[in-house]
């Protein structure tokens, strides 16, 4: 039986430069980026990417007070997700509702502060929160999407590192399929900005950036890049099956083409090219696709200065020369790493490219290093370009979870 | 303190724990969660506030004591006068 199509019917986005798909597309291609500084406990200022929604839009005060920030960027995200598909949504069957949510990780941020918070008690643990239990279950940013939404379907995350917002999506077009919904929200989330430790983390890795300027610090495939720039965010969709946003003459956005999943089993941290060059690979094939098919690629590259040159090798190796009509970009130049979202938000900056033609550049590129230069690598400007009908968003975490998604442009 | 400065610290809190709530108007003779959107969670808020910022101590058994204000301050001040009387 040939499987249902599954199509993007709305997004709710908030990124470090923007808090909505328009604010966003309009700042990525304007070369606005989204980077300040930021004190983080026990490390002085640093880099970071900070959202800055209205989070009481959607929230009561008591809401985001118990919650986590985690939980809220998710009621934002999907609130705005249903707000943009134009769901009947008092009509809507809430059990037949699933809340797909892809995090990197959680119950960092919740943890550290009842830590920091009884060292001024003595480290007496009768002063540890009795909501710490709540805030820091792996599920609760989509338990707390469906406290706000009153979903009673499946909610729940899914912890793939910083392949998840990928992930988020892949995973609902599945159980949209499978039957098991009939309205998937999903996509990523991150609040890793509020926890030291993912900082710390990667100054000891020798992989946290630093920059005078914020707004030059993130600068994937530059020669000079120095490491990520950790970022919060949240990009959550709705997803429905083809027929049932055809029924209530709803917006379609794309088509989910293909997708694929694999891991390196090879390295805590360090990528594998030859496995994310088989996921990229494998995806293609699964949309009925070649290479030379995709119009656009946005790559995962964190400018670490590894981990970009083993992208780029996995792309080279897919694409070679023969693609002239695939455009290479990045989105991380201008947000940083949001981690669990990243993947979800930088498909989101790209879907515009179905409607303007335009491939948003990656910035912050004032020195191409060689090992990156990819033929049709969009550097700093915006390019006009004849053709995008796909998109292939690549996103790879730790462990070696490597993710690939593609979509396309829908055609009835 | 008197009991009105007691229900004074009650209501200090529940501003903090339920910033979303007008409490120009809470009743001191009717139940907190009558009148309030309280649940045990909040209820236990208090408590651990009591406990930080004032190193009051109320014990689980003690805990339908804080249903309303009055009772609040039934309870509570004599054990705000017992710990100013120590230091």
């Amino acid at each position: 039986m040939k499987p249902s199509r599954i199509v993007i019917t709305g997004v709710g986005l908030t990124a470090p430069n923007g808090n909505s798909l328009t604010e966003f597309r309009q700042n990525l291609l304007n070369g606005v980026a989204g980077i300040e500084r930021r004190e983080i406990r026990y490390m002085g200022s640093q880099l970071a990417g900070v959202c800055h929604h209205d989070a009481l839009r959607h929230q009561t005060k008591k809401e985001v007070r118990v919650g986590t920030r985690a939980g809220s960027i998710s009621v934002y995200c999907a609130r705005e997700a249903l707000a943009d598909s134009k769901i009947a949504w008092a009509a809507q069957a809430k059990d037949r509702v699933g809340i797909y949510i892809g995090c990197t990780e959680h119950g960092n941020v919740e943890t550290e502060n009842e830590i920091y918070n009884i060292s001024k008690f003595n480290y007496d643990t009768k002063f540890w929160s009795h909501y710490h239990n709540p805030r820091t279950v792996a599920n609760n940013q989509a338990g707390e999407a469906s406290l706000n939404l009153g979903v009673t379907g499946p909610a729940y995350t899914i912890g793939a590192a910083c392949a998840a917002g990928n992930l988020g999506l892949i995973h609902a077009a599945q159980m949209l399929r499978l039957g098991e919904v009939d309205l998937a929200i999903c996509g990523g989330i991150s609040e890793s900005i509020h926890t030291f430790g993912i900082f710390a983390g990667f100054k000891s890795q020798n992989a946290l950036a630093t920059h005078a300027d914020p707004a030059k610090a993130s600068r994937p495939f530059d020669k000079a890049r120095n490491g990520i720039v950790v970022s919060e965010g949240g990009c959550l969709y709705t997803l429905e099956r083809l027929e049932d946003a055809q029924a209530r003459g709803a917006k379609i956005y794309a088509e989910i083409a293909g997708y694929h999943v694999n891991s390196d089993a090879s390295d805590y941290v360090l990528p594998n090219p030859v496995r994310q060059a088989e996921c990229v690979r494998a995806s293609i094939r699964r949309a009925g696709l070649t290479a030379a098919d995709i119009h656009i690629v946005n790559t995962h590259a964190t400018a670490t200065p590894l981990g970009d040159i083993q992208e780029c090798e996995a792309i080279r190796a897919v694409f070679g020369e023969g693609c002239p009509e695939t455009h290479i970009n990045n989105t991380k130049s201008y947000i940083g790493h949001c981690m669990g979202a990243a993947g979800a938000l930088e498909l989101a900056g790209n879907l515009p490219s179905f409607d303007d033609l335009i491939v948003h550049p990656t910035i912050n590129v004032d020195d191409l290093d060689p090992a990156c230069a990819l033929p049709g690598l969009v550097l700093n400007q915006p390019r006009k370009v004849a053709k995008v009908d796909t998109i292939l968003n690549n996103s790879f975490g730790m462990l070696g979870i490597n993710s690939t998604l593609i979509v396309k442009r829908f055609t009835p | 303190m008197t009991k009105d400065d007691c229900k004074k610290v009650v209501l200090d809190i529940i501003a903090d724990i339920a910033p979303d709530e007008d409490l120009t108007n809470v009743k001191s003779d009717v139940r907190l969660r009558d009148q309030l959107q309280l649940d045990s969670m909040d209820f236990l808020d208090i408590v651990m506030e009591l406990r930080k910022r004032h190193s009051i101590e109320v014990p689980e058994a003690d805990y339908i004591q804080l249903a309303s204000l009055d009772s609040c301050a039934e309870y509570l001040t004599p054990k705000f006068n017992a710990l100013s009387a120590k230091s």
